[in-house]
């Protein structure tokens, strides 16, 4: 993997952190590879934020699992026959969602039970695929590790501005579709009695899963994905029961999570990928603990309340 | 229509009003198999009908075929004067046997609004934007959720509620929209029995107060007995539609089950179904009666005793 020095120069090596928290920050904004890192990353947080939170809520995790890993291999073929890596993510990931999307599912949109052991099977085939591309590119291991673990050095203007665009495209489209989506998720037999065209709102919905995870594999790596695309929204879902906030969390959470890993990879040695997890896994427990005091709390005072005789 | 005693028409005569739901010569076919043929059935503005039946004969199909989500093979099918699913704004559907996942953290209220708005495009705008029509919409979710009387729980998340509870708020949610017509498949399935008759007679109020068509699937016909103005009964021989007391008697349903039923008075006029080709309703699977059709009737006499689902009882 490319270090801090190859990319600042000898001269130029971070002055390490200080107690100042905003000359901490202005120091992290001089350069013009962190610049693109946080534009980059919260760009990826906010579309990895809300479509994860749908995902979540559709119980399709496994889906968007199986996306990034067919991902790799897209990226590692990509950069093995000398095209955008970038390119080689969306391609595969897009592709991959309508094959899924299409599987054939009941009018109401429920897997079947074969689905599992397919998808399962599928993975295990683009990891090993993943791994061929890179070892015929006689690729470095380091760059195996970028492309599963994520890294955040060496994004460019146009893949910056490439991410902000895909983003745009698919927010908006959730946006559009969000609450027929929100009815299908959770209500799919009546939804489909109302006329909601529930397969197409899946096979939509899938697409924009794999747009997601190809912008996110782009800062975590293939295998990271769910730092940013599960983590923020099964914490907010956990929090509230109101989907209006519980999205408002989730999007919040997840910018937050960004800044915080960058800023701890800039001033340490280890991963971006790893930051970003680790804080998504302290978000998601913070989330089981409020939950849990919530539900004493709540619990008791409905004991308390069917004791002094209120509750008919 | 070869099972039925009498042709429809001159069974009931010219009404006043169009029916609401009709069935002409009807028959689905899925994947190659009949699941029932030659169904002819009116359903009048304002009646609480109920489709009866074993398990599997296709009660749900026809609800299903009602609502334009299944073609019929042939025949023909009218829901308020037009093909089914044409007019979906006018009809309320509570399929069956749903739950929510208790971890689901959605609130009772957000899915009765859901039965209002959940089919429209766009983001729902946040409170300080409202418009008019949105308050509007509001009130009538509060509205509704007070009449089917879920208002002391409808915050809390829909996953962490009793079936009973669920129940009320799904059928607010089948209300909401103001519906014409309303599908029930099987509501009082898994309640237990002081939920039943509470939920039987909510559906009878909401029936004569909010002016609503009910058609609901049932499997045990006890609950709603008192309510009932007109009975389908689907069995392996065809269907039969008509009032409690012309539908429920020897002749009829021993034609529609191909094997000997026998409809008993009580001295004080009350009907009861001996022999009816159907497990008891706790039967753990229920979904293998198919095979035991042609011999169950036989144990009928032992079961009596047992399970008293199988039984049904009219009051004149």
């Amino acid at each position: 993997m490319i270090g801090l020095i190859d990319v600042l120069g000898p001269h130029h090596v971070p002055s390490g952190l200080s107690t100042n928290i905003i000359s901490d920050i202005s120091q992290l904004l001089t350069y013009h590879f962190m610049v693109n890192a946080f534009a980059a990353g919260t760009i990826v947080a906010i579309g990895a934020s809300v479509i994860g939170w749908f995902m979540v809520l559709r119980r399709q995790t496994f889906a968007g699992h199986t996306l990034a890993v067919i991902g790799f291999p897209g990226a590692a073929g990509a950069a093995l026959l000398g095209a955008s890596i970038t390119l080689g993510y969306f391609a595969t990931c897009v592709a991959g969602a309508i094959v899924i999307g299409l599987i054939p599912r009941s009018p109401s949109g429920r897997p079947r039970g074969s689905e599992s052991a397919l998808i399962g099977t599928l993975q295990a085939f683009a990891l090993a695929c993943g791994v061929l591309f890179v070892s015929l590119y006689r690729g470095f291991l380091d760059q195996l590790t970028s492309l599963l673990f994520g890294g955040f050095l060496g994004i460019t203007n146009t893949q910056v501005v490439t991410l902000a665009l895909v983003c745009l495209v698919a927010v908006c489209a959730l946006a559009i579709i969000g609450r027929p989506l929100f009815f299908a998720s959770i209500d799919p037999d009546v939804a489909l009695a109302r006329g909601v065209p529930v397969r197409t709102l899946s096979l939509i919905f899938m697409i924009l899963v794999g747009l997601a995870v190809a912008e996110a594999s782009q800062i975590t790596g293939s295998l990271l994905v769910f730092a940013l695309l599960v983590m923020p929204g099964a914490a907010a879902q956990r929090l509230t029961n109101s989907a209006r906030y519980s999205l408002m969390i989730s999007l919040a959470s997840a910018i937050a999570m960004t800044w915080c890993a960058l800023g701890a990879a800039y001033y340490s040695i280890y991963p971006v990928g790893f930051y970003l997890t680790t804080f998504g896994f302290a978000l998601y427990l913070l989330a089981l603990a409020i939950e849990w005091m919530n539900n004493t709390r709540s619990s008791r005072s409905r004991a308390r309340l069917r004791g002094s005789g209120m509750r008919a | 229509m070869d099972d039925t005693p009498t042709p429809e028409s001159s069974r009931y005569p010219a009404r006043d009003h169009e029916p609401i739901v009709r069935f002409r010569d009807a028959c689905v076919e899925i994947n190659g198999r009949t699941i029932w043929r030659d169904v002819d059935l009116e359903i009048a503005p304002g009646d609480f009908a109920a489709i009866l039946g074993p398990n599997g004969v296709g009660k749900s199909t026809l609800v299903k075929v009602a609502l334009g989500l299944l073609e019929l093979h042939f025949g023909l099918v009218t829901v308020l004067g037009g093909p089914p699913g044409e007019q979906r704004q006018q009809i309320g559907y509570l399929p069956q046997r749903r739950s929510f996942d208790p971890s689901l953290r959605v609130r009772g209220i957000d899915i009765v609004r859901l039965g209002l708005d959940g089919g429209h495009w766009g983001i729902p705008l946040p409170k300080q934007f409202l418009r008019a029509t949105t308050r509007d919409r509001q009130r009538r979710v509060d509205e509704v959720i007070a009449l089917v009387g879920a208002t002391e729980f409808a915050e809390r998340p829909i996953g962490q509620l009793s079936g009973g509870e669920q129940q009320r708020l799904l059928i607010a949610q089948a209300l909401v929209q103001r519906p014409r017509l309303l599908f029930l498949d099987e509501p009082l399935d898994s309640l237990d029995l002081p939920n039943q008759s509470a939920i039987a007679a909510l559906i009878h109020h909401i029936s004569a107060t909010e002016g609503v068509t009910v058609v609901m699937v049932a499997h045990d016909v006890n609950p709603i007995l008192p309510y009932l103005d007109r009975v389908i009964y689907i069995g392996p021989g065809g269907a039969v539609s008509g009032t409690p007391r012309e539908v429920i008697t020897t002749e009829t349903l021993t034609r529609l089950f191909k094997t000997p039923i026998e409809v008993l008075s009580t001295s004080d006029h009350r009907l009861f179904v001996v022999g009816q080709p159907e497990p008891p309703a706790f039967h753990s699977d229920r979904h293998v009666h198919e095979t035991h059709d042609h011999h169950l009737h036989q144990h009928s006499s032992d079961q009596r005793d047992v399970a008293p689902p199988h039984q049904h009882r009219v009051v004149p």
